[in-house]
């Protein structure tokens, strides 16, 4: 079963919770991708799920989505406990901070956005800022400072708004 | 010694490397790209880390990458096989700026002989016999049209900073000099970074014989005689062996010690093979210096009973080679056929996949040097060479039989390999006779 037809499947959903709860607009984002769901009635509630969406898509209520998702790529990321990993995108050395005497970038419990520096990775002396790509709060940080890393490691596990 | 080597590389080669460092007490830290993630070859390295994507350019090309890896691992020298890095001055620089051993040439020998134009003017100095050429680059046409013609068609339009078979062009006439010649200089700026071209001239069905060479820190320098590597496919090696069946003792002698005069002269430390082109007279002219391992090492192993890639280590490590070339000696025959998972009969397309039967030969006389093995995906990413089988007897005509049924033996399955091309070349008359030269391949196959 491919991309298309899960979403497909979760867009019915979506549908059949808005008609049962009389919702007339139903938003979803996940990072860069977003879903937008109106039914033409005046009252209106705004819910936000986590979902792997496509682009923005509009849709009069009780439409069937016609309109062909082209096949999305699940960020690497999603897991089943709902929580975004940060993996590291090279080899080196996590540092948690800017400089020793300097507040860590995030904690536990820290609000992150995409453009939010969440720790930096040392590579031949070159330091590298790396950013959260993703937006939400730091539940679990799953390395030391001046740990060894690798690429791919997990570096932070982030729940997502 | 040293403790801790990180090989720069992955695959076969990055196998042999491992065993080496196992026989000498040395731990290996390996790096793998995602591609490579599940390679079983991993799992003999004392540590493997990963250092990249699948994109060759962004894991065993990526110097921070492998330089970082290295200092976390606590590598203190960095092999880079062949390949990859084996040949890239900047990366032999950055290692030694960073207090890395980089085992092999120190940089200046490496860019004194990975020069191609330089490496010709010292093998001059040295006594060398080239092939007759330009001195040095050349970049005006009008004057390299009169060269090319006091040279004697056919010519070879080269790049100075090519190498393995790329950047070059024959030249037949005056009048496809001038095309080739503005395109030769662009195709060198394109693959190289350097528009440097110089000519040479082209010895028609020429066989290719290159010397194994090894020198330490101290100035010592010996060789462990040559290999023919005749059996080309587009520049490509597929079969080499050991010894040339056409030198007699006194020109493999003249080979050989033209080759030590190469490298002392370029103060050259540890492993260097360099090339020639025998011509119908048995003429030999170098034509280029591989500062590296070269893949087809086993079969100078074979019949000198030395092991190459642990005297690149002793050497980086500083030792000498406590042997003298008298007891350096050849005995037997050896020939090596690349298995590459390509398919023969739709040109050599590669054929990557899961290999879900893999029984490899065996029985005396036998070597393999592979990282696959039954149940291994080979991807698609990098070089599609997936074994070398050796084979390893007292005389050519013994050699050639067993390699006969060794290649019999070989399966490799579902994926295509080129095991039925070696074969049908192992068995070709020709080939018994080694009435062969370069263009033997694209001749009869």
């Amino acid at each position: 079963m491919g991309q298309k037809d899960s979403d497909f499947q979760k867009i019915k959903k979506l549908i059949k919770i808005m008609t049962d709860n009389e919702l007339v607009e139903v938003e979803i984002k996940h990072g860069d991708d977003k879903i937008l769901l109106k039914r033409a009635q005046p009252q209106q509630t705004v819910a936000a799920l986590p979902i792997v969406g496509q682009n923005t898509s509009s849709l009069s209520a009780g439409t069937v989505p016609v309109q062909s998702a082209p096949s999305a790529e699940q960020p690497a990321e999603q897991k089943d406990d709902g929580l975004v990993e940060i993996k590291s995108l090279m080899i080196g050395t996590y540092y948690a901070k800017p400089s020793p005497d300097s507040e860590p970038y995030v904690e536990v419990g820290s609000n992150v956005d995409p453009q939010t520096v969440v720790c930096v990775i040392e590579a031949m002396k070159v330091m590298n800022e790396i950013k959260a790509e993703t937006s939400g709060t730091i539940a679990e940080i799953c390395v030391t400072n001046g740990q060894a890393v690798e690429y791919g490691q997990v570096l932070f596990k982030v729940k997502p708004d | 010694m040293f403790s801790r080597v990180l090989i720069a590389n992955r695959g076969e080669i990055a196998l042999r490397i491992i065993r080496a460092c196992r026989e000498l007490g040395i731990e290996s830290v390996a790096v793998y790209s995602e591609a490579d993630k599940d390679a079983s070859y991993l799992e003999f390295a004392d540590e493997a880390v990963c250092i990249g994507p699948a994109d060759p350019a962004k894991s065993y090309l990526d110097i921070p990458s492998i330089i970082s890896a290295a200092e976390i691992a606590d590598a203190e020298a960095i092999h880079p096989g062949y390949g990859f890095l084996a040949e890239n001055i900047n990366f032999a620089r950055i290692c030694q700026e960073c207090g890395i051993v980089f085992i092999g040439p120190p940089v200046e020998a490496m860019k004194l002989l990975g020069d191609k134009i330089q490496a010709r003017k010292l093998a001059q100095k040295a006594n060398v016999p080239v092939l007759p050429g330009s001195e040095g680059t050349i970049s005006n046409e009008a004057e390299s049209l009169k060269l090319a013609n006091k040279i004697g068609y056919p010519v070879m339009i080269k790049a100075a900073a090519g190498g393995g078979g790329r950047g070059m062009r024959v030249v037949h006439n005056d009048i496809s000099f001038r095309s080739a010649f503005g395109a030769a200089c662009a195709e060198a700026e394109a693959a190289f970074g350097d528009p440097r071209v110089y000519l040479e001239k082209f010895i028609v069905q020429p066989r290719h014989v290159e010397v194994q060479v090894m020198a330490d820190s101290r100035g010592n320098a010996l060789h462990f005689y040559e290999r023919d590597c005749s059996i080309q496919r587009r520049h490509q090696k597929m079969i080499e062996e050991s010894p040339c069946p056409v030198l007699n003792e006194r020109a493999r002698e003249e080979l050989c010690n033209s080759a030590l005069r190469l490298i002392k002269k370029a103060k050259y430390v540890n492993a260097a093979t360099i090339e020639f082109l025998l011509d119908r007279d048995k003429n030999f002219y170098f034509i280029e210096a591989n500062t590296r391992i070269q893949v087809e090492h086993p079969v100078t192993e074979m019949v000198t009973g030395h092991d190459l890639i642990k005297w690149q280590l002793k050497i980086a490590n500083g030792q000498p080679l406590e042997i003298s070339q008298r007891n350096i000696k050849h005995t037997g025959a050896a020939i090596e056929c690349r298995i590459n998972a390509e398919d023969p009969q739709n040109n050599f397309a590669p054929s990557p996949g899961t290999i879900t039967r893999y029984i490899p030969p065996g029985g005396p006389g036998i070597r393999i040097d592979t990282h696959v093995h039954q149940g291994y995906t080979v991807p698609s990413n990098y070089d599609s060479m997936i074994a070398k089988l050796i084979v390893y007897q007292k005389t050519r005509a013994e050699a050639i039989t067993t390699l006969k049924r060794a290649l019999a033996e070989f399966v490799i399955e579902p994926i295509k390999t080129t095991i039925p091309a070696c074969m049908d070349i192992v068995s070709h008359n020709s080939f018994a006779k080694s009435n062969i030269d370069t263009s033997f391949v694209e001749r009869n196959f």
